[in-house]
């Protein structure tokens, strides 16, 4: 079965729930804003109504550094997702922030074969169109 | 847990059935529940109408009400589901042996169906699952679509700390090939090579085609009865000594898991050993879900067989082939004989515990073991003995 590249559809879209649209925004202005609960301070990513430390439903967003160090990746070979057809092989990430919470994301201007855990990244963004930006990750010293 | 009701010895399986295993079948996902689960009732030697409980497959799309409508029920006093994913059959098992202990139930039927892949592959069908919303609104839009792919960044991350090479996954890839050519059910009974193992094309690093389980088309159904009839059945019982499931640590999200290596069968393992009264030494055969080579290796872990990073020198040296120290998948698994989300494991360890299992059986086959796993990451387990 052969496929032209136009024909392909796109990758999903996140569908946000209004409580996440904070981390998305932050996105969008390239700035990395996590969930924080706004009783006892405890950093928490993905978003969630409830914190499972003091149980406050409060919450504050705020913004963290978009660094941390590389806990585990894989190289995607097989399109799962026929959006993802045209990128394979890709390598997405996994990433101790510096603050706590982990993020994964697709990794930029590097060969998995030069991975090491512990390895320092930071998060980049890409803007994908005017609505959506997405994460990145790129090496310490590649950027 | 001092003083908690136990189920150890208060239900049994009492039938085992399935269809045939295919890749493409025409047939619904309705008709294979059923046609399996006519084949376990039979099994058991009781009549569709002696059913008075019933647990689908958390994930199916089947209900309680088909199998009243379709047996003709008069009376189903008992119907739930374990949505987990992979680890649903095996924690259906404890939950028919709780109704069946209290007296709520006496003959609990546990089925699963799975049709055609085409139009539902899995990345489609995980994607409406409302666990996955997460994981839905986080990752899959950058590119982690599908169980291969969550589960390789903990496989990477198991290999990173503990040194579990490729080598050690074609092993069990190669012990479950090999158990399949001796049994007529499985699918993929053409001998896997060293080499054709490595050969592979690559899915999502570390894991190759042979480290990734079928699709399969068929159904699997047990039946789980009351201690009370276990003697009047038709087939010799086959006892739940010891059962439980088991959730892990940010059990939607596996990027955010403290542990990326400890599966929800951690914290269940101890449970269901206890409460079945036998020690690791004891399980003669375990029939160990795999979803993909490495999800095996971790959970021998988890288990208890060996220590945490011993996973990948565990799994050496024959010891999990038949005539080993501790055979596994004797049907060949998820990645030969079919996937059947592990309802197939359940099925394979009762007929080696009868000792109906032929050129793979395990001689002396008493006391034997069956998990699930599924959902990134829950788990459940039965020790079962004859």
């Amino acid at each position: 079965m052969t496929e032209h590249a136009s024909q392909l559809p796109e990758p999903p879209r996140p569908e946000p729930p209004l409580e996440h649209r904070p981390y998305w925004d932050g996105l969008r202005e390239h700035r990395l804003v996590l969930q924080r609960c706004a009783r006892c301070g405890k950093l928490r990513h993905y978003p969630r109504p409830l914190c499972d430390a003091c149980y406050s439903m409060d919450v504050e967003w705020s913004e963290v550094e978009a660094r941390g160090t590389l806990h585990s990746w894989t190289v995607t070979h097989h399109p799962f997702h026929p959006g993802f057809k045209r990128q394979v092989p890709y390598c997405t990430v996994t990433v101790d922030l510096a603050e706590g919470v982990r993020l994964q994301a697709p990794l930029r201007d590097a060969s998995a074969a030069a991975l090491e855990p512990g390895m320092a990244v930071t998060i980049d963004y890409e803007d994908i169109d005017a609505e959506l930006t997405l994460p990145c990750v790129r090496l310490v010293g590649r950027a | 847990m001092a003083g908690a009701f136990s189920l150890a010895d208060k239900a049994v399986v009492s039938g085992v059935g399935e269809t045939v295993f295919a890749r493409e079948t025409n047939r619904s996902q309705l008709a294979l529940t059923l046609e399996a689960s006519l084949a376990a009732i039979a099994d058991a030697g009781l009549d569709p109408k002696d059913i008075d409980g019933v647990i689908p497959y958390g994930a199916g799309g089947i209900v309680a009400e088909d199998f009243i409508t379709n047996f003709g029920l008069p009376d189903l006093r008992y119907s739930a589901t374990t949505p987990m994913g992979g680890a649903s059959p095996v924690a259906a098992l404890q939950s028919a042996a709780m109704a069946v202990a209290t007296g709520v139930a006496r003959h609990v039927l546990v089925a699963l169906g799975r049709g055609s892949i085409a139009g539902g592959r899995i990345t489609k069908r995980l994607a409406e699952m409302p666990q996955m919303r997460i994981v839905g609104e986080f990752e899959m839009p950058l590119g982690t679509n599908a169980p291969a792919q969550f589960y390789a960044h903990m496989a990477r991350r198991h290999m990173l700390l503990y040194g579990t090479t490729r080598e050690q996954m074609a092993e069990v890839a190669m012990t479950c090939r090999r158990h399949a050519q001796m049994n007529e059910r499985a699918m993929m009974r053409k001998p896997m090579t060293r080499e054709d193992y490595f050969a592979a094309r690559m899915i999502a690093e570390p894991f190759g085609l042979f480290d990734c389980s079928l699709e399969s088309a068929g159904g699997c159904a047990v039946v789980v009865s009351s201690a009370a009839c276990a003697r009047d059945l038709r087939q010799a019982p086959v006892w739940i000594g010891g059962v439980a499931e088991g959730h892990p640590d940010s059990p939607s999200a596996i990027t955010q898991r403290p542990d990326m290596t400890r599966f929800g069968i951690a914290k269940a393992a101890p449970k269901a050993f206890a409460m079945a009264g036998v020690s690791h030494a004891d399980i003669d055969v375990a029939e160990i879900y795999d979803c993909f080579t490495w999800v095996v290796i971790n959970q021998l872990e988890d288990l208890g067989f060996c220590a945490k990073g011993e996973g990948g020198a565990f799994v050496e040296g024959g010891r999990i082939g038949l005539g080993g120290e501790l055979p596994i998948n004797t049907h060949g698994g998820l990645l030969s004989e079919a996937h059947i989300a592990g309802m197939n494991h359940i099925v394979e360890l009762v007929r080696q515990l009868r000792g109906q299992c032929g050129e793979r059986q395990v001689a002396d086959a008493e006391v034997g073991l069956v998990t699930g796993f599924g959902d990134l990451g829950d788990g459940a387990l039965a020790i079962m003995h004859r």
